[in-house]
């Protein structure tokens, strides 16, 4: 009897396995996988980002696709794990993908040398290797518009201005509180390197994941090295404690400062008014204001196709993901540019990335002028000018604090990004690739 | 006199010769304050900062020694338990209710959920080896995540009951900087104490305490002489349930309710096996030894070693322990018969 | 009908002695081989091979070492991950180091390292019973992924702590890790590997020292009693079981992901193994291998199942009700058949003697 049922469920099973066949691509679409997480430890901040993500393409399908071809979204939940993160990049990888959307340091990681062996571009926007910017080791991998090693510069950079310039900072002390994983350890070695070239002492502190607790840390922070300023590469549940207990110890706010993926509104909020003065640096606007969200509003939203509340729209996070659909549109545009008004393969696509020329005139027309910087990208620079902002959360909305902030590539970070490639290429057996 | 009141009186007699000790030592230490080779008064912050979270670790170890006193399950879903009674309550304030009406709502949710648990789990493996037991509750623990989860959401919550989160400095005199002291953690180590103290008149003077305790010695001779096995099953989960409810409050108000709550329980089994899995006692001084042992050694012994080191140092003073106590410290001695 | 043995004599020690002794389960046996061998790269495509067949093979090897240590002789270990990573780093330090020493001889000295230091977190088992013994395993499995995670000098100091296979060949030519392997090559060098390795775990616990772990996992003062050295035995059940998850765990960095960061063997991972060998069978091998893939199949089952019953449904809503389909089902199991899939097997193959005329 027993036996039997359960006979019967495998069967069901087997049944289910056959059921799971792929549904192919219809052939007039271009496929944009999305590999997101909305369930785990970190799907606070996944979400409102898989969110943006996906209405930009509803919106670009509502106005009838990027130059006529519609695009069709497929998701998968890779729960921040991994593992999780290879199956869902075997389930959906195809030809006539257009990118790989990984969001995760450590998933870009395990699909660096997969992607390339399957030519799909990969596009870590302000995440995952920082070295893949170099082109000729790294043709499928982008990292634009920034990556950590220019947002540790920028960091410093902005403490030096407000310092009174570089000299100033000779003797001063610099904490970095990051998650103690590939991704928080992606800034220590420019910080190093920045410590030693302008004198001022550097501390770091990891914060093991998930990081629900950080008293010890904050303890040696705020009340024995007592840095004057402090940097934090946290994501998920790390950076709302973070916030707590640094208040917690009384550590001024406008003095800590967090990479781009430690200051959405979700990290500030739980922490109530504790958090007001916290500062974070950004690479795109805030707010529903620009032409393209509005038609997000107004097509995607009013015809109740949101994938998310609407509240959300115009978050730090949402408009995060909308960004980096746009950009991801943007490279099919220029591919199609070049192969012609069809869909197109990775490969193809990948030309449209490594020619993508987004200026002023061209945000203007995408309707995201203001929104984000202009983008140049060539065949041996993936990165583009690598520029960030400071924003500052005053309770209710982040309100930028800077102007665009210039992080010292060629002469610092360029060479540091060359060597790191080199290496990797030794280690892969590559021959990097000439270009021009 | 039995055993345990004797400890019982031990202890009485002992903590006020403890504090005298502290307070001379307070004095003494001021003298040679920041003349040795770190701050004394940063070390008693320290201190004070890791026996304050060791109780914060005390309330969900509490849950796991409920449970496995009476039944010997090891229950792995106390964790997801916390997680899903914070979250519910949340929703239950979201939806308008006074925090004091959301948690008796929520308790009552717990309850249901503790008698759904014995009904459909517990009651079925009834007489199968601890280890299928303890999978079992594995298997409770990723139901509740999933559950939890699809009925509430995944974002971040904000919990918040109106508790003073600010820093108090004190004895600034003494010190060079004073001594700072959260109040909040305060507050949690109160909530803790009253918990264990009721807690321990329930077992100590109530007829089902009684019950509990005779359950926990002996099911066998507990059934002989009429207890309802499981009635009392249903009430232990019922008051690990409640017990859950309120360290998820008080920790997801530290921290935000969100799905790493659960992992929370991962910090509890130091605490647990330190302590014994079967003395609620054991539970709040192995939450003291634990939250103290493991942020003195991740603020003083971190940087020679770079840091992080605060999870795996809990698990290794407990197995030191262990290597003397093999029960935990105040754990029912174990005897071995062929 | 089918299925009976009647007939089948055995003259010789040896033939009475074999793993299948009865002539249909050899048959069975070379079926399946055969199968294996040629039918699932034949017909299979490189995500069923890439996410499915490649993660079972090396969770099966894991779920092999666990069950010699907890199935077989009775100690409950929840460090599987920290082990696994032991294998992982091991193994990407020697090939790193001495780049002509064979892949597979790279592979079997990680296993031995792990070993190693299995008997070291071993020791304490010697005093520690139970759960207090699992929960003292945890020691090692937070501090081996701190350990990689925090010095450099496992990751030949790469910024970020993510080590990545370099390519190396089985036979000149034939890769078997980097982007040059293709999924049939891996699969068919992992189905080879652990089924050598399987085949000597089946030979170890029927013998001797496969004895004495169980008498020590029944009861281990009776077995001290009777003339049995409880430390022997519990530390080379360490000691081989850690040498078992050592090697899953180099395959794991090598074969299945290709690049691994130490936080891939947390505390999670100790979890799946050891429900594994539950769902499969404490203290059988068979087990280990149906409660692999068991747990490898059951999520992307369930995801993949409700995307094509539904393909609109949000993945939020998937994820959280394969979580708890995962959970209800591991009770179920439980409740329905505590000795797991193994005894079912079992069970099967009584009835199928009697079948189709029971009575």
């Amino acid at each position: 009897m027993k036996l039997k049922a359960l006979g019967l469920a495998a069967l069901g099973a087997a049944a289910m396995v056959t059921a799971t066949a792929f549904t192919a691509t219809a052939a007039d679409k271009q496929f944009v996988p999305g590999l997101m997480y909305r369930s785990g430890p970190y799907a606070p901040n996944g979400i409102p980002f898989a969110n943006g993500f996906s209405d930009y393409f509803k919106m670009r399908n509502a106005k009838g696709g990027i130059n006529g071809v519609e695009i069709e979204y497929e998701e998968c939940d890779t729960a921040y794990n991994n593992d999780r993160g290879v199956e869902c990049y075997e389930r959906l990888k195809r030809p006539g993908a257009a990118a790989i959307t990984p969001l995760s340091t450590g998933i870009t990681y395990a699909l660096i040398d997969r992607a390339t062996a399957d030519k799909i571009p990969v596009l870590s926007m302000g995440y995952g290797r920082t070295a893949a910017s170099d082109g000729t080791v790294f043709p499928y991998v982008f990292t634009l518009p920034a990556t950590y090693w220019s947002g540790a510069d920028i960091i410093v950079n902005y403490i030096a201005k407000n310092e009174g310039g570089y000299e100033n900072l000779k003797g001063k002390k610099i904490a970095l509180v990051y998650h103690d994983s590939a991704y928080g350890k992606e800034p220590i070695a420019t910080l190093e390197a920045l410590a030693e070239k302008h004198g001022f002492s550097f501390h770091p502190f990891p914060v093991a994941h998930p990081g629900l607790e950080q008293k010890a840390t904050w303890l040696q922070i705020g009340r024995q090295v007592r840095p004057d300023w402090t940097a934090m590469w946290g994501w998920g549940v790390m950076n709302s404690p973070a916030i707590k207990e640094a208040a917690a110890v009384g550590y001024p706010m406008d003095r800590f400062i967090g990479i781009w993926w430690s200051g959405s509104e979700q990290d500030v909020t739980p922490a109530g008014a504790q958090a007001v003065g916290y500062k974070s640096l950004n690479f795109h606007g805030t707010g529903t204001e620009y032409p393209a969200i509005q038609d997000i509003l107004t097509l995607v939203h009013d015809a109740g196709n949101g994938t998310g509340p609407r509240e959300e729209v115009g978050t730090v996070l949402y408009n995060r993901g909308v960004m980096n659909a746009a950009v991801i549109a943007e490279a099919i545009h220029t591919a199609q540019g070049m192969h012609g008004q069809t869909p197109l393969t990775g490969e193809q696509i990948r030309d449209g990335f490594e020619a993508l020329n987004i200026d002023e005139a061209r945000l203007e027309s995408m309707g995201l002028a203001g929104f984000m910087e202009s983008i140049q990208i060539t065949c041996a620079d993936h990165e583009g000018t690598g520029r960030a902002f400071v924003q500052q959360w005053d309770g209710s909305n982040w309100t930028p604090v800077s102007d665009w902030v210039e992080p010292n590539r060629s002469g610092l970070l360029r060479p540091m990004i060359e060597q790191a490639a080199a290496d990797y290429a030794a280690e892969k057996g590559i021959t990097p690739r000439a270009c021009n | 006199m039995n055993p345990t009141a004797l400890r019982f009186g031990l202890w009485l007699l002992v903590t006020p010769l403890l504090i005298a000790a502290l307070g001379l030592g307070f004095k003494g230490l001021a003298a040679v304050d920041s003349s040795l080779f770190f701050a004394w008064g940063y070390f008693i912050e320290v201190l004070i900062a890791g026996l304050l979270q060791g109780v914060m670790y005390s309330l969900v170890a509490l849950g796991f020694v409920l449970i496995f006193k009476a039944s010997g399950i090891f229950n792995f879903a106390q964790g997801s338990m916390v997680l899903f009674a914070a979250l519910t309550m949340v929703g239950f304030i979201e939806m308008g209710l006074h925090w004091t009406l959301a948690f008796v709502v929520t308790a009552a949710v717990m309850v249901l959920l503790a008698l759904a648990i014995e009904r459909v789990v517990l009651r079925p493996l009834v007489n199968q080896p601890h280890i299928i037991l303890f999978m079992a509750t594995i298997g409770i623990f990723y139901f509740l995540d999933g559950f939890g989860q699809t009925l509430w959401g995944s974002d971040v919550k904000v919990l918040d009951i109106g508790i003073s989160k600010a820093p108090i400095i004190v004895a600034e005199g003494v010190f060079e900087n004073g001594l700072l002291i959260n109040s909040f953690d305060l507050v949690a180590a109160l909530v803790g104490a009253v918990l264990v103290a009721g807690l321990a008149v329930f077992f100590q003077y109530t007829r089902v305490g009684r019950a509990l305790r005779a359950v926990a010695d002996d099911h066998q001779a507990a059934l002989s002489v009429g207890i309802p096995l499981k009635t009392i099953w249903a009430i232990v989960w019922s008051v690990a349930g409640i017990v859950a409810l309120v360290a998820g409050i008080m920790w997801g108000s530290k921290a935000g309710v969100q799905f790493s709550l659960a992992l929370i329980a991962l910090k509890a089994l130091p605490v647990l096996i330190l302590g014994g899995f079967t003395s609620i006692p054991g539970a709040i001084v192995g939450g003291l030894i634990i939250g103290a042992g493991e942020q003195l050694a991740e603020v003083f012994l971190g940087p020679i070693f770079g840091g992080a080191i605060q999870d795996w140092f809990a698990y290794m003073l407990a197995l030191v322990f262990l290597l003397f106590r093999p029960q935990g410290l105040f754990g029912e001695k174990i005897i071995e018969r062929i | 009908m089918l299925y009976r043995e009647a007939g089948q004599f055995k003259t010789s020690y040896a033939a009475d002695q074999a793993i299948f002794p009865i002539r249909q389960d050899q048959i069975a046996i070379a079926l399946m081989a055969a199968i294996a061998v040629l039918g699932v790269p034949a017909l299979a495509n490189e995500y069923f091979l890439e996410t499915i067949f490649v993660p079972f093979l090396v969770f099966a090897m894991a779920a092999l070492g666990l069950n010699i240590l907890t199935g077989y002789c009775g100690q409950l270990s929840l460090g599987t991950g920290g082990f696994m990573a032991c294998g992982a780093f091991f193994s990407y330090k020697l090939a790193t180091a001495f780049p002509e020493l064979h892949i597979v001889i790279v592979f079997l000295l990680a296993g031995l390292g792990t070993a190693g230091v299995g008997v070291l977190f071993g020791l304490p088992s010697l005093r520690i019973k139970g759960f207090y013994l699992a929960v003292a395993t945890l020691a090692a499995q937070f501090f081996l992924v701190w350990m990689f995670n925090k010095f450099d000098w496992w990751t030949n100091y790469s910024s970020s702590g993510v080590i990545s296979a370099p390519p190396r060949e089985l036979f000149p030519g034939l890769f078997i890790t980097g982007t040059q392997a293709g999924p049939v090559t891996k699969y068919l060098f992992l189905l080879v590997f652990v089924a050598v390795l399987a085949l000597v775990a089946k030979n170890l616990v029927r013998s001797r020292i496969g004895r004495t772990w169980m008498a020590i996992r029944d009861m281990d003062i009776a077995a001290e009693i009777i003339g049995i050295r409880p430390l022997w035995a519990k530390l080379s059940a360490f000691a081989v079981s850690s040498f078992y998850i050592g090697i899953a765990g180099a395959l794991w960095a090598f074969v299945y992901t290709g690049s691994v960061e130490a936080l891939a063997f947390e505390i999670n991972r100790s979890f799946q193994v050891l429900f594994m060998i539950i769902i499969g069978g404490l203290g059988s091998i068979l087990g280990s291998f149906l409660g692999a893939a068991f747990i490898v199949l059951l999520p992307i089952l369930l995801n993949n199942g409700m995307l094509a019953i539904d393909p609109t449904i949000s993945t939020a809503l998937v994820s959280h009700i394969e979580f708890m389909i995962f959970g209800a089902l591991i009770v179920f199991f439980l409740i329905v058949e505590p000795h797991g899939l193994a005894r079912l097997w079992q069970i099967a193959k009584e009835k199928l003697r009697l079948w189709p005329f029971p009575y």
